[in-house]
């Protein structure tokens, strides 16, 4: 069954295209990394999937009842004042329809999400006063929590240190392959994405692949990542 | 003793006393989301444009409340949608409107000779709430009391991230207009007592005030609240037993305790 559906999207900002004519379409427990370089386009595709922008032309059909969203930068007033806990609650409400208030459930989820991304002894901190790795998995501890059956994630790594990626990494394929749960990954770090992706998008300035990992790793760029990767 | 209940023999007083607590409540609950928003300067644009309002109201003999109410909100929803999308010129068009709205305010005044002193308007009068306002107020303050309440997740979502609440598929232009529309009424109710150039002190100061001390949006929350209300009352007293103006008085006690929840900050954070 498709979950997600795009047909030559179009997106961009105030009249200027940014990325053009991506179609894809992802299944039900895919696993899709999207690659490219800084500024092609890639968190502007992620805005137009949630809808946050709407695209000049083409469709996006999406069939998921919760999406957990990480985006790129969350930039907050300085002095905000909340928890730790607050944030990671706050990402339950996908799953509100009518019920205005957290359930126990809910404080059950956000605890277990605290505790996979190892910020339990921090959940009544102040949000501000942490460092900006573990900020970092706060956000992603509430993606967690929002995520019913697909998760946006924006550059998921970025900031954290190398034992927490590697957990982060697989606490994803985790939730991918035990809770069939949808990812979309933007990553520059293509050796993992080759690794656990089921799937592989590489939005480029003129063009842009979709396919299987197996595909993406015969085209050029696939080869020449994978290359400069293991020489560099 | 004599002294303290000697406030309460006089009906205006009790009235402005029942109505400015409540609109203290409305703008400290509403000056949480506002400040955090970054769209403090809003409070202050929205009742130069109730000044506007209410003088061409004056200058038509029609009642205050009949004009200011609609031109403020619609200014509101306006402002709201100016500061949402184009992020660079947001404050300026604020700027704009007004101080744009408060000359213009201040030509009618002078040139239609509208009896109402000016005074009143620009600095406040606990001597205009009407009957009205009473039952404007609390309509108001049960209607927000409850939205906070009720809707408190969800405002907290939309205040700590819109595009993250949108993707939860929270409705966040509409949780937006509803509080523009509040944020007006409050003004638009505030200001008639504490006056035009003070109004927006109610809105900002409690949630600054709380959030030097307080380190969560429930604690903050509650706690702009509980600010607001002492300092509004502890004001109004100040002001009846040293005959110095409501509003003004009011705004003096907010900068005292902002000050002394700011010492206590930078002692706690030590
Ligand atoms: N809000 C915005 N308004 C106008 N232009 C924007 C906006 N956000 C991004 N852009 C432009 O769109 C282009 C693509 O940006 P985008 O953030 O999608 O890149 P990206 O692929 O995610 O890059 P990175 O790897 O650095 O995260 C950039 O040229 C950027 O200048
Ligand atoms: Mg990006």
């Amino acid at each position: 069954m498709s979950l997600l559906k795009c047909e030559n999207v179009t997106l961009g900002y105030e009249g200027k295209e940014i990325v053009s004519n991506i179609s894809f379409e992802l299944n039900k427990g895919d696993y899709l990394c999207i690659v490219g370089e800084n500024g092609s386009g890639k968190s502007t595709l992620m805005k137009g999937i949630l809808g946050l922008i709407k695209p000049y032309n083409g469709k996006i059909e999406i069939q998921s009842g919760g999406v957990g969203y990480l985006p790129q930068q969350t930039i907050l007033q300085k002095d905000f004042p909340v928890s730790v806990n607050e944030v990671i609650l706050s990402g339950c409400l996908v799953k509100h329809r009518f019920n205005p208030f957290y359930t126990a459930g809910d404080r059950k989820a956000a605890d277990e999400a605290a505790k996979k991304l190892e910020l339990y002894d921090l959940k009544k901190k102040c949000y501000q006063e942490l460092s900006g790795g573990q900020q970092q998995r706060v956000l992603l501890a509430r993606a967690l929590c929002a995520a019913g059956e697909l998760l946006i994630l924006d550059e998921p790594a970025a900031g954290l240190d190398p034992i927490i990626t590697n957990e982060l990494y697989d606490i994803i394929d985790n939730l991918n392959k035990n809770d069939d749960i949808t990812v979309i990954m933007v990553s520059h770090d293509i050796k993992a994405a080759i690794k656990y992706a089921s799937h592989i998008m590489h939005i480029g300035v003129s063009s842009c692949f979709f396919g299987t990992k197996e595909q993406y790793l015969t085209t050029e760029s696939g080869k020449s990542f994978l290359g400069g990767d293991t020489n560099g | 003793m004599d002294n303290l209940l000697s406030v309460f023999s006089y009906s205006f007083m009790v009235n402005a006393l029942i109505a400015g607590a409540l609109i203290s409540v409305c703008a400290a609950l509403l000056g949480v989301i506002l400040v955090l928003k970054r769209y403090s300067m809003i409070g202050d644009g929205l009742s130069h444009v109730g000044f506007g309002a209410m003088s061409i109201a004056a200058a038509l003999g029609l009642s205050p409340l009949s004009i200011a109410i609609p031109v403020v909100t619609i200014s509101a929803l306006l402002l709201m949608r100016i500061s949402i999308n184009s992020k660079i010129k947001g404050d300026a068009a604020i700027g704009l409107i007004s101080t744009g709205a408060l000359a213009f305010g201040i030509i009618i005044v002078s040139v239609a000779g509208v009896n109402t002193d000016l005074n009143s308007y620009l600095f406040g009068s606990i001597l205009s709430l009407s009957d009205t306002d009473m039952a404007l107020s609390v309509v108001l303050c049960a209607v927000v009391v409850l939205m906070y309440i009720v809707l408190y997740n969800k405002i907290f979502a939309i205040t700590f991230d819109e595009s993250f609440a949108s993707a939860s598929g929270i409705k966040t232009g509409i949780y937006n207009s509803v509080i523009a529309v509040l944020s007006a009424v409050t003004i638009v109710l505030g200001m008639r007592m504490m006056g035009a150039l003070l109004i927006s002190a109610l809105i900002i100061f409690p949630a600054l005030t709380a959030m030097r001390v307080f380190k969560t949006f429930k604690t903050v929350s509650v706690f702009s609240v509980i600010i607001a209300l002492v300092c509004f009352f502890a004001g109004m007293m100040i002001s009846f037993w040293l005959s110095t103006p409501a509003g003004a008085t009011v705004v003096a006690v907010n900068i005292i305790v902002f000050i002394v929840f700011s010492i206590i900050g930078f002692i706690k954070t030590r």
